[in-house]
């Protein structure tokens, strides 16, 4: 009874760390195979088409609710302490800092991700890729690298286009339709927005998790089980552990970057 | 799609995120400043408290900004802040200016207030500035008020005590 329970344990703490190591391993791959993929770039341009461009239009549209809503939210705040004029400075720092790089990164993992995993799932389930071993093209450096290269590419992109019309939103929400003054609002940012403190440290973050939610989906497809269910299994884990990763990461990053004040 | 389509639409990507990027840096951020950040003379000035004077805060002329404070240390020989600031180099100021920092608004940031003052000579790279105010520290200005009116008390009752009419000491402290 209790030597069971102690082996069980025993048991899901090397399944446990198995799968660290898989995953491990396979992110030292992927980085090897890196060079392979930036000398044929042509690959790597087409799956930027297939994760940056076709994730442009929710990343636009995400950002720019994000801004409506935060001016908004923030002109409430401020107005109690007569200090609106600052609108501008707030939605700048929450999204360049914060919001930007994290929400960008939820939304990738949702929108390229899951494509990404389901992709090669489904690759891997049709024995696509065994084909291509077959015919001693390494799967690695033909499949999985472009992926990876083109979502790092992507992603900080993404992230500062999202910041961006973000902040362009707050200003429609706040100078044209609140009646904020529109010198008060792009100055006070200049004056106190760093380019790399807040800027720089946003586009690093962007980065890492744009690394940490392509690895993720594309270790999930290359782990997937054969099966429809497998697919649809390794599809759901993508969103979860990419979405746990990349908070868990902003948190580490956040208390590195910005602990100083 | 043709390749040369697809090679197009992903260009037209970068170049957004790229303007995008320049949009946070030059309209967004301090990078349209950066570079008249490095140029200009640096001068010193010892202060008997700081309050919350950090680091790139501006440094003002009748409310015109004429430079940024470089940096904060203790002076460890009087015990007293020792600011670095830099000053634009078209700005010269006469050797006898008087530093003071103030606080822009009721609650806001704290900046460096320069006067000019008379001398012919002017301020030059590394020189200190002699004359300087403090911070005010808004505890102490409480705590002041708080002490003067205990005085101010203390004087009215104290000898209005053994005085015949205690309504007239009384009215001249009020």
């Amino acid at each position: 009874m209790i030597t069971d329970a102690l082996a069980g344990l025993g048991a899901h703490s090397l399944r446990v760390l198995r799968t660290f190591g898989r995953a491990a391993l396979f992110f030292a791959d992927l980085l090897v195979h890196v060079p392979a993929a930036l000398r044929r770039f042509s690959l790597v341009v087409r799956q930027i088409h297939a994760i940056g461009n076709r994730s442009l239009l929710i990343i636009l549209a995400s950002g720019l609710a994000v801004g409506f809503v935060l001016a908004l939210q923030m002109y409430y705040a401020l107005v109690t302490y007569g200090a609106t004029e600052s609108l501008g400075l707030i939605v700048n720092l929450t999204l360049v800092r914060e919001l930007g790089p994290v929400v960008t990164a939820l939304l990738f993992a949702g929108r390229a991700g899951t494509s990404l995993t389901a992709e090669i799932g489904l690759m891997k389930a049709g024995e696509q890729l065994s084909a291509m071993e077959m015919m001693a093209v390494d799967p690695r450096s033909r499949v999985l690298a472009p992926r990876f290269v083109g979502g790092i590419i992507s992603m900080p992109l993404l992230a500062v286009l999202f910041s961006a019309i973000g902040i362009l939103g707050a200003w429609f929400v706040g100078v044209l339709l609140i009646g904020l003054d529109s010198g008060n609002f792009w100055s006070l940012m200049q004056s106190r927005v760093d380019v790399w403190r807040d800027v720089g440290n946003g586009v690093v973050k962007s980065f890492a998790f744009g690394i940490v939610c392509t690895a993720v989906a594309l270790y999930q497809g290359y782990e997937t089980q054969a099966t429809p269910e497998g697919v649809a299994y390794a599809t759901t884990r993508t969103v979860v552990v990419s979405s746990l990763s990349v908070l868990a990461l902003d948190f580490m990053l956040t208390a590195l970057m910005f602990s100083r004040p | 799609m043709s390749r040369r389509n697809l090679e197009m639409m992903v260009g037209v990507f970068v170049l957004f995120g790229i303007a995008a990027l320049l949009f946070l840096a030059l309209k967004a951020a301090n990078l349209a400043s950066f570079g008249e950040h490095n140029k200009g003379y640096t001068v010193s000035a010892k202060f008997d408290n700081i309050g919350g004077l950090k680091a790139r805060a501006p440094v003002r002329s009748a409310g015109v900004t004429v430079g940024r404070v470089r940096s904060i240390s203790l002076d460890l020989k009087t015990y007293q802040g020792l600011v670095t600031m830099q000053i634009d180099d078209d700005v010269r100021f006469p050797k006898d200016s008087s530093a003071k920092i103030l606080t822009s608004g009721l609650l806001g940031d704290q900046y460096i207030g320069l006067d000019a003052g008379a001398d012919d000579k002017e301020l030059a790279a590394g020189d200190v500035i002699r004359q300087t105010q403090s911070a005010v520290v808004l505890e102490n200005l409480i705590g002041q008020m708080i002490f003067n009116k205990a005085a101010e008390a203390g004087d009215s009752s104290g000898p209005a005590a053994p005085a015949p009419i205690p309504a007239a000491s009384g009215v001249p402290g009020k």
